[in-house]
């Protein structure tokens, strides 16, 4: 409850909040009602729409559900899905089920994090591309998949999934 | 409308379109599909009809399990039996519309097979074929039939009937119908329904809640998402009866973030449902009331736990806790909480559509009914199956996968993903049960089978697994969090070539303290697939050990690539190819691997032409090799 307080009207963040965040979280809170239930569904239309979770947001979140930022942190960082430092507009997938394993993934991923000069989970410097490998997609029968921007490529060799990172990139 | 009306309705739609003078074209638009290409050929199929000027019915359905041949269609040409084409091209597309929808041959040369009354000449019956024909439907009996977003299809091939009749008995009536069925979890722990249900049924309590678990966690497996994909009702009509039976007037299905398209039709499927008056308040005026949410998982494999599951839908990190009490007793927010698995809860459904002693007339005197799994790997034909419990593995891997391609040599399965283990060879032919799996030291679990063949390093294969279990550790008991870490280190060192005397034991004695030292599945099954390698395959890690060697050929560390003099043309393909410049060489010249700069990706042994096959991959002997590029065939 102290937290709640201390940040109500004023934002206690020492760093100036990015007025425009503030404005999208606003938006996004106002479609709950703030109950611990709804915790992280609130966090994933923030990753969503942000593509990460920024701190001032994850402060908002703690104040409106009334739980210590803790909390909220605790939870960011133990669900796959939830990034706490912004990702790329494009987002590459790699899958690393045992499916793909065993059809080869391991060289897909070792071929892309040297196409793209990242390791997996990171993102290029001018934020064009992150790269991830996803525990399993469940397309397994056609392994090994790659997901650019979330259209699914099966039956993949390096090479294709080299060109794809070209082909399927946003404008 | 009232029910009755809508069953009307639906089945003289049904019935209007098997007599449509139009043709009708099947598509199957899941997630495999899509990522085998079937928006490719949607629109290939659009165009091809305009151009021939013909009318047609395009209906996009789920999975039908022939992955290995998707993209696939299913074309139905009044008066004639329908005919699958598989592995199509935008090309193909072209031609069978020409020669099989404007002209008159069904071009079997293209055709998989065919489904329906009559024949057609040269092309088999699909179910006839040895993939299809081992298999029987329970959970999958729409999938790939019907329109997944079109619950009058679902209604016209007796869906919600077993709900209508549920209603017409008693909730004890219900639960002793499952009992007799001898339906066991399909999650993975096989726990048997009725009894499941009895015990949540009994807790004390007016607020009670249904779970659907459909956090199909274990990587290699989709059948789960295959069935929510391409029948959503089968599953929410299996809730609503388990709803009934228990008392409950709120269910969650708990669904991966990773499942998108899944969760599209669910949504879809409820909305259905709500107008149809099969969810909400007072279901087709019983006094029944029930609700049903959709709660997305956010990336946690812990969560396919039920308390972990339960933690992370009341919004907290999913983390399990210790039982009893158990859910059955104090779940949801400290109310009795029933959770299945989709797959079990598609049983239901066709449980009470049919009768428990129909469903009791397939599988062994233990195991009943049928188990889906999904068939991957190293397997000719993959994709999604549903076979009688007790059917042998053989059958499955060389009947209906169609054996190992390549010529190469079958070395293991893996069922039962992380928490499971690896059945050798010797194993082929015992039946496929919660029994006999057990007693092998694996388990069916939710259903991912991945066949590995001779270049799949069993030692490996448990490194993977134990990367991904320590990884996944909530981190809440001591034994699984450092054990599980301790126990990828001594692998990681071993697949490196540094393991030393001693570690298989040491495996096995941290394996069995964190199987006993930790609260849930997760830790309690995560050192199986290390227990059964050793179990099965420990000449493998010996040899590891022992010989710095690699059987399979795979571990990177322990391998070399070399180029055999007597074959190599001096292409050039394979140095061009290298991305660590490792090739030395030049135009007719025999080349040469600086093996010191080589990262052994293995990329000139893809790309040396079969007709020569010039390199070489080698592990535990010294690699023979020139030291110097010399002319091919030994002249300038």
């Amino acid at each position: 409850m102290k937290v709640a307080q201390a940040t109500e009207g004023a934002p206690a963040v020492t760093q100036g909040p990015d007025k425009t965040i503030d404005s999208q979280i606003a938006e996004i809170l106002a479609h709950f009602k703030g109950e611990k239930g709804e915790l992280i569904p609130m966090l994933q239309q923030v990753q969503q729409r942000l593509g990460y979770l920024p701190e001032q947001a994850m402060k908002r979140i703690a104040d409106f559900v009334h739980v210590p930022p803790s909390t909220v942190f605790g939870i960011g960082t133990f669900y796959a899905q939830f990034k706490l430092v912004p990702t790329g507009r494009n987002i590459v997938k790699v899958c690393r089920g045992t499916g793909c394993y065993v059809r080869g993934a391991p060289r897909i991923i070792s071929e892309m994090e040297n196409k793209l000069g990242i390791k997996d989970g990171d993102t290029t410097p001018d934020l064009e591309y992150t790269l991830e490998t996803v525990a399993c997609f469940g397309s397994c029968a056609l392994a090994p998949v790659v997901v650019v921007n979330d259209k699914v490529h099966g039956r993949m060799t390096p090479d294709a999934a080299k060109k794809l990172i070209e082909a399927d990139k946003k404008g | 409308m009232s029910l009755e009306e809508i069953k009307r309705q639906a089945a003289s739609e049904w019935k209007a379109m098997q007599n449509s003078p139009r043709p009708r074209i099947l598509i199957g638009t899941a997630t495999c599909g899509m990522a085998a290409g079937a928006e490719d050929i949607l629109q290939a199929l659009g165009k091809e009809l305009e151009k021939n000027s013909i009318k047609a019915d395009i209906m996009q359905v789920g999975c039908i399990g022939l992955c290995y041949a998707e993209p696939l269609i299913e074309v139905i040409k009044p008066g004639k039996p329908s005919v699958f084409y598989g592995n199509l091209t935008p090309e193909l597309v072209a031609e069978i519309v020409r020669d099989w929808l404007a002209g008159d041959n069904p071009r079997p040369d293209l055709a998989m097979g065919t489904r329906g009354e009559g024949t057609l000449e040269g092309i088999p019956k699909l179910f006839e074929l040895p993939v299809l024909k081992p298999q029987i439907r329970i959970v999958l009996r729409n999938c790939g039939n019907i329109d997944p977003a079109n619950i009058h299809q679902y209604i016209a091939n007796g869906g919600y009937e077993g709900f209508i009749k549920a209603l017409k008995m008693k909730p004890q009536e219900v639960i002793d119908e499952m009992k007799k069925s001898g339906l066991r979890g399909r999650g993975g722990a096989g726990f048997p329904t009725g009894t499941k249900w009895q015990f949540c049924h009994d807790a004390p309590g007016t607020i009670k809640y249904i779970v659907c678990n459909a956090d199909e966690g274990d990587p290699g497996a989709f059948m789960d998402r295959a069935v929510m994909e391409g029948d959503p009702h089968a599953v929410l009509e299996g809730m609503l009866i388990g709803a009934y039976a228990i008392g409950a007037s709120e269910g969650y299905v708990y669904i991966r973030a990773e499942y998108p398209l899944a969760i599209k039709r669910l949504i879809v499927a409820l909305k259905q449902m709500e107008e149809c008056g099969l969810l909400g308040d007072n279901i087709l005026g019983s006094g029944f009331n029930f609700h049903i949410k959709i709660k997305e998982g956010a990336g946690a494999f812990v969560c396919g736990e039920e308390t972990a599951l339960m933690a992370s839908i009341e919004g907290n990190r999913g983390m399990p806790r210790s039982r009893p009490p158990f859910p059955a007793q104090s779940g949801l927010w400290g109310k009795p909480t029933n959770i299945n698995n989709v797959e079990t809860w598609a049983n239901v459904s066709a449980i009470l559509q049919k009768s428990a002693s129909w469903f009791a007339s397939y599988g062994t005197e233990k195991s009943k009914g049928t188990k889906t799994f999904s068939l991957v790997g190293k397997v000719v034909r993959t994709g999604l199956i549903e076979v009688p419990m007790g059917i042998s593995l053989r059958e499955i891997i060389y009947g209906i996968g169609g054996g190992i391609p390549g010529g190469k040599k079958y070395k293991a399965t893996q069922t039962g993903g992380p928490s499971g283990g690896c059945l050798p060879t010797s194993f082929l032919d015992s039946p496929v049960d919660y029994e006999s799996l057990a007693a092998a030291g694996s388990i069916v679990g939710s259903g991912g089978m991945v066949v590995m063949d001779e270049t799949t390093c069993m030692v490996d294969v448990a490194r993977y697994f134990l990367n991904f279990t320590q990884s996944e550790s909530c981190g809440k008991c001591i034994m699984c969090r450092l054990g599980t870490k301790q126990m990828l280190d001594i692998l990681e060192e071993i697949v490196h070539g540094k393991g030393r005397k001693g570690d298989i034991e040491l495996l096995q004695e941290i394996g069995d303290a964190v199987k006993n030292g930790s609260l849930c599945a997760l830790g309690g099954t995560a050192p199986n697939p290390v227990l059964t390698t050793i179990r099965y395959f420990r000449d493998e890690y010996e040899a590891h050990i022992n010989e710095k060697r690699c059987p399979a050929l795979a571990c990177r560390a322990l391998v070399s690539y070399s180029i055999i003099p007597e074959k190599c043309q001096g292409c050039g393909i394979c140095a061009r190819a290298c991305a660590s410049e490792a090739i030395k060489g030049g135009k007719r010249m025999v080349h040469v691997i600086d093996q010191a700069k080589c990262v052994k990706c293995g990329t000139c042994l893809d790309v040396c032409p079969a007709k020569f096959s010039a390199v070489a991959i080698s592990s535990g002997v010294p690699v023979k090799t020139l030291a110097e590029p010399v002319p091919v065939g030994g002249k300038a």
